[in-house]
């Protein structure tokens, strides 16, 4: 018994020996921050939506959840042009971008439930120079990923340090040349993106986590009353 | 309600149709042990599992479009434009995970107590196919959302019919209705998660629950109350089930709930166990995914598939894990039913086989390495010796003797000096003057006390599986 216990246990923790992945960065983000939650759709349109659609959501329920008026969304966040009732759509063809850049750029939509919002805020924070990419940048996160840097105007030129220079393994990356923003404005920048993405994947999150507390606590008191009935019910039986 | 028209009424449907037979039948006069513990909840648990599938499931079909073009879109519109659609997505897929976590605690149950054992040898076989068609239909219902691992758990598992000789080329393409999962795919899935296996899972439970209360339930002592009967006819230590487990049962559903509520409210995906991160990527058929998993309720029978060499003979074993459970009753002929009464072999067979179970799910969860098949192999054998060497290691087995009437159960407030008693022996009382003046009287843990707690607790779980 003990032997096939030590046995049963070495083996697991055999196979549980960690994989030497990239720690990621942790979004200090607040989907309750609704002026954050604005930022970030604003560089959304001006960043991202040039190439990349978000076809599940619409410039109104963006007014509605931001609690924003009608006329502030269509002249601070969407793109000329659009209407309340559109979904954010990006204009670029899929025919060109593909000759541009290899590939269609993914529908952002539900990106931040496919890689988590620590994810999107480590690889926005991980592209750096690279002389030998099309594009002249990749990403420590997501090696040869085909999206050039499109924020180095704010974020400035990041250069990689390597650990091991033979297999190109970076251990961390440092600025080379500063761009507009400060480091900790860029952060800002990044954060209300990433706000932005992870509402965008969820619009209903807030709402549901805002009425979980009642619900728990109606089922505490259901419950409480349930356990009194069940016990009168059950004192005559021994 | 005692007026004259009312009576009437009630008298003619009474005339025409069975109503009070069948209330007390099942419920007012079918008399249960009166000593069921925490494990008797997950029956009436699943039930209302049940009922909240189907619920949510019309309601989730009322938004939902069953095409390969439309379908990832339609499930995003639910969760996004229709009203409360959220809540009703994630009540059907945490029900799914759940019905499981039920159903696996509820067979558990069976194991504990022998209710799989002569005279129920039928109602563990009409729960087995239960169990059997639950299977099929989450698989079926995991491919609606049309994302990357729905697409791609479908490819993998569809394609395990193609390692059958002979026909499973052919059968495997008569499944998929193409030559890789497609729209044709997903909608014979839709018609049968919707239609047929409901229908048929309907039929089983409602086999399951008759022929339960043919036999009438077991107990965790596992006697017969049959066989104890009052000069009524009543058995004396039964109970009726309407009402004293009905409000029994209230408890354990809120209980149930509370806890559910908490995954759908605060982590409906549960870090990817209930809802997998990569089902958000709509399915793409040219881009297979790095690492290809089941949700976790088949990686144990996934892990036992790749722990097998030949890919027909992983089929088979797969195959087999599941239908093993269906011989339970004649591999298991010990008389003695319940896991109280019975020998320190059986309970340490029983510790084994939950940890190969665990431990299969564990793996079946990981991407492939050598280490790891190593140890889903070596628990694979675990997992099948449990069952197939039953009839052997049964025999050395040393009962101890099953009492003539139940034992009765300890309740919570029974418990609760207890509770203080060892809360106290792990504790000691320390009085600590603050910076104002004030003192305090603090609790802190004492450390000889814990000592000596986890000495008892240990000797003590050592005794239990002797």
């Amino acid at each position: 018994m003990k032997t096939l216990l030590t046995v049963i246990f070495s083996l697991f923790a055999f196979t549980c020996s960690a994989s030497g992945k990239t720690e990621l960065m942790h979004a200090d983000i607040d989907l309750s921050d609704n002026v954050s939650l604005k930022r970030g759709a604003e560089h959304y349109v001006t960043y991202c939506l040039g190439c990349h659609s978000a076809k599940h959501i619409r410039y109104l329920r963006i007014a509605e959840d931001f609690e924003l008026n009608e006329d502030v969304v269509l002249k601070d966040i969407a793109p000329v042009g659009a209407s309340i009732y559109d979904s954010m759509l990006s204009a670029m063809d899929k025919h060109d971008s593909k000759r541009w850049f290899g590939n269609v750029p993914p529908d952002l939509s539900l990106i931040a439930r496919s890689r988590g919002s620590d994810w999107l805020y480590t690889y926005l924070k991980s592209f750096y120079r690279d002389n030998t990419k099309t594009h002249g940048t990749n990403n420590a996160l997501f090696k040869d990923v085909g999206m050039p840097n499109v924020l180095w105007k704010l974020q400035g030129e990041q250069v990689p340090h390597y650990s091991d220079a033979e297999n190109q393994i970076i251990s961390s990356l440092s600025l080379a040349r500063p761009g507009e923003l400060s480091p900790s404005e860029f952060d800002t920048v990044v954060t209300d993106l990433v706000n932005f993405l992870d509402y965008v994947g969820e619009p209903a999150k807030l709402k549901r986590q805002q009425m979980g507390k009642y619900v728990l606590f109606f089922i505490l008191i259901l419950g409480f009353i349930g356990y009194l009935l069940k016990k009168e019910y059950w004192k005559d039986i021994h | 309600m005692n007026s004259p028209r009312f009576n009437n009424f009630v008298n003619w449907i009474l005339a025409r149709f069975p109503l009070t037979k069948v209330w007390n039948e099942h419920l007012a006069e079918y008399y249960a042990p009166k000593n069921f513990n925490f494990w008797y909840f997950f029956g009436s648990l699943a039930l209302l599992v049940l009922v909240n599938q189907f619920a949510t499931g019309i309601m989730l079909t009322i938004n939902y479009k069953p095409d390969s073009a439309l379908a990832f879109d339609s499930v995003e519109y639910i969760m996004r434009d229709v009203d409360w659609g959220w809540l009703i997505r994630y009540m059907h897929s945490t029900g799914a995970s759940a019905f499981f976590i039920v159903v696996y605690l509820h067979m558990f149950r069976g194991l504990l107590y022998g209710s799989f054992k002569k005279p129920r040898e039928l109602v563990w076989i009409f729960g087995m196919l239960i169990y059997v068609c639950l299977m099929a239909e989450a698989f079926m219902g995991y491919l609606l959302p049309w994302g990357q691992m729905s697409y791609w758990g479908a490819q993998v598992i569809i394609s395990l019919f193609s390692a059958i000789p002979i026909v499973g080329e052919d059968l495997s393409l008569w499944i998929r209705g193409d030559y890789v999962v497609a729209d044709a795919t997903l909608n014979r899935f839709f018609a049968f998660h919707v239609a047929a296996i409901p229908l048929v899972l309907v039929l089983l439970v409602f086999l399951h629950i008759v022929a339960l209360h043919q036999v009438g339930s077991n107990n965790p002592d596992g006697i017969e109350i049959k066989e104890n009967k009052g000069p009524d006819g009543i058995p004396v230590d039964g109970i009726p089930f309407h009402p004293y487990y009905t409000v029994k049962d209230i408890v354990g559903i809120c209980v149930f709930v509370f806890f559910f509520s908490v995954v759908l409210f605060y982590m409906p995906e549960l870090e990817g166990y209930f809802l997998e991160h990569a089902n958000f990527i709509p399915a793409d058929p040219l881009q297979t995914p790095e690492h290809i998993a089941p949700l976790w309720y088949f990686t144990p029978f996934y892990a036992i598939l790749r722990a097998v060499p030949d890919k027909f003979a992983g089929v088979l074993a797969m195959g087999g894990a599941i239908f093993v459970l269906f011989l339970l009753p004649w591999l298991d002929t010990v008389k003695v039913k319940s896991i109280r009464y019975r020998g320190g072999i059986y309970k340490k067979a029983l510790f084994l086989f939950v940890i190969s179970f665990f431990g299969l799910g564990y793996l079946g969860m990981q991407a492939p390495t050598p280490s790891a098949t190593i140890a889903a192999r070596f628990l694979t054998v675990v997992y099948f010796s449990f069952f197939l060497l039953m009839p052997i290691y049964t025999r050395w087995e040393k009962f101890k003797t099953v009492p003539k009437r139940l034992t009765s159960n300890s309740s919570i407030g029974d418990q609760l000096p207890l509770i203080k008693q060892a809360v106290s022996d792990i504790t000691q009382d320390t009085v600590v003057t603050t910076k104002s003046g004030k003192t305090l009287h603090l609790k802190t843990p004492n450390p000889s006390g814990l000592r000596s707690a986890s000495v008892d607790l240990a000797k003590k779980m050592k005794d239990s599986l002797d």
